[in-house]
């Protein structure tokens, strides 16, 4: 089919991606509608700390689900989803972040060094989230080109840690309903496996896989 | 324009794509549909109460009686949509704003209620007996062991004049208390997340102390059961999760009696759970509360500031490691 000039034409990649952007600011605009309206309960400020954590959650899960669904299922255009699903998870960590320290804490910093020695699992939340930075930071083709492919992919075998510490951060702070929390150990420990097996035991018919996003 | 092009053939690109941005469209807005009731789903919204029952002829106390007795604290009341979509109650959801939801239709009628154990007079009450007992108003601080906290308008009467129907003997030293089993009606009771049936107790003298009431209502009705429908303890001075709900049993007995949270987790949470700003949860400081409604956290009051009242229980007792 001839390309039609003077036609604004979106490829198929580029709709997938505006789909999954979309979709993944919709709680944002729940959430602001439903503090804009006072609808967020009893205690909005552990209700805004809940959702964003959720969320911070579900989207290191999906970015480090994609390269295992990839490679199973073949699907080699996934990865170039992973960076957008990667900083959502960094987003809506920095929004997690913000609300505990602006809103609980209003940015008072002893508060905050007093809060954490009394509550490790805040500690455990600040590991995870520092985790995140660096990968956020060499996101970027440029950065992708400068790290090099191999120290790139290296360094962002990170987000793996960045998951579990996640996981273990939500672990920590539930009384003794712990089936959420170990949903999310139990699924990233999964992915984990599925990389470390892939590695260590290649299947016979390796393809070539690319570690790094080309877009 | 040209005439080299066909015209069938422009109007069939033009179809396609239109097919096509009609598929994107019903893509996207299909999505985030999808999207939206999932939000929707997994953080429900509060939940209109259903009119309860008024209760009548219930006893008011005057201020005066009340900066004595601690029967009326003189601080803002925390809204009844508040307390009616915030709770922990297990038995039925483990989401605070999911409890409302999910106890939602609970039958709460018939209800009877069996005091026995070390007694004269064991007995099994039926709800309308209780309600016959003088109901009096209480506004209590209620402080959760998570951090939070709550001033409610209880309707109730004081465990010591049940406890006194059944002339307790002199071996009974403490009060084991238990809450409904029946995982049909509380359907959490299926899972194993705590140890099924809710379980709590108290000393005697505790139990016989007048702040310590059973609570069959709230702001003038009778209580709704996410707060603990038909009837529920509520010692104020004591962690939340003290004040049991929906009880079905009250013994006497001579020893302490097992408490679900202390079984759940013996460091965390002990017999005596009194509130206490000095002694903090091993994941968390107990020094401050954030009071529902209000932005900046509160300092938590020893004993819940119910010291004038109930110290004089604890004269003597470490309280560190009597936590």
């Amino acid at each position: 089919m001839s390309a039609l000039p003077n036609t604004r034409r979106m490829t198929s990649l580029n709709f997938t991606k505006l789909v999954i952007f979309t979709n993944a600011l919709i709680p944002l605009a729940l959430l602001l509608w439903d503090v804009w309206r006072k609808n967020v309960g009893a205690n909005p400020l552990e209700f805004a700390t809940r959702t964003t954590g959720m969320l911070t959650l579900v989207f290191l899960t999906l970015t480090i689900a994609i390269t295992p669904f990839r490679k199973t299922f073949n699907i080699n255009s996934l990865v170039k989803l992973r960076r957008m699903l990667g900083l959502f998870a960094f987003f809506y960590g920095v929004l997690h972040l913000l609300t505990y320290i602006w809103f609980d804490r209003l940015f008072n910093f002893i508060s905050v060094g007093k809060d954490v020695a009394q509550r490790p699992f805040i500690l455990v939340g600040m590991i995870a989230f520092f985790l995140m930075v660096p990968l956020a930071i060499t996101s970027t083709n440029k950065m992708i080109k400068r790290l090099g492919g191999k120290r790139w992919a290296l360094l962002h075998r990170l987000v793996y840690f960045a998951a579990a510490a996640g996981a273990l951060h939500f672990w920590m702070l539930v009384k003794s309903d712990v089936r959420l929390p170990l949903t999310f150990a139990f699924v990233v420990g999964v992915l984990l496996a599925h990389r470390l097996l892939v590695k260590y035991f290649p299947p016979r018919s390796s393809q070539s896989t690319e570690l790094f996003p080309k877009d | 324009m040209s005439d080299k092009i066909k015209s069938t053939e422009i109007t069939d690109k033009q179809v396609y794509l239109n097919r096509r941005l009609f598929m994107r469209a019903a893509v996207l807005a299909g999505t985030a549909t999808a999207t939206t009731l999932l939000y929707r789903r997994l953080n429900p919204q509060p939940l209109k109460l259903a009119e309860g029952e008024k209760l009548d002829d219930v006893v008011k106390v005057t201020r005066e009686e009340a900066s004595k007795t601690g029967y009326l604290v003189d601080e803002p009341q925390t809204p009844l949509a508040s307390i009616t979509n915030y709770n922990n109650f297990y038995e039925f959801d483990t989401s605070k704003s999911g409890v409302a939801h999910a106890a939602k239709g609970f039958v709460t009628r018939p209800w009877a209620v069996s005091v026995e154990g070390l007694v004269n007079k064991p007995r099994v009450f039926d709800l309308d007996e209780l309600l016959q007992i003088r109901q009096e108003e209480r506004v209590y601080r209620l402080r959760c062991v998570e951090g939070w906290s709550m001033v409610i308008p209880w309707i109730g009467f004081p465990l010591h004049k049940l406890l006194e129907k059944v002339e307790p003997t002199s071996q009974a030293k403490y009060v084991a208390f238990q809450t409904l089993l029946d995982p049909n009606r509380m359907p959490n009771q299926k899972f194993g997340i705590l140890s099924w049936p809710y379980v709590e107790g108290l000393r005697l003298d505790e139990a016989m102390h007048p702040l310590t009431i059973m609570a069959t209502g709230m702001y003038g009705e009778t209580l709704p059961p996410q707060d603990g429908a038909p009837i529920r303890l509520v010692v104020p001075w004591k962690y939340g999760f003290k004040s049991i709900k929906s009880v079905v049993k009250i013994s006497l007995v001579a020893d302490e009696p097992p408490t679900t949270w202390n079984i759940e987790g013996p460091d965390e949470y002990g017999f005596y759970s009194n509130v206490n700003p000095n002694v903090a949860h091993p994941r968390w400081s107990q020094a401050d509360e954030r009071r529902i409604g209000e932005y900046n956290r509160r300092k938590t009051l020893m004993f819940n500031g119910y010291g004038e009242q109930v110290a004089k229980l604890y004269e003597g007792m470490d309280l560190v490691r009597n936590f």
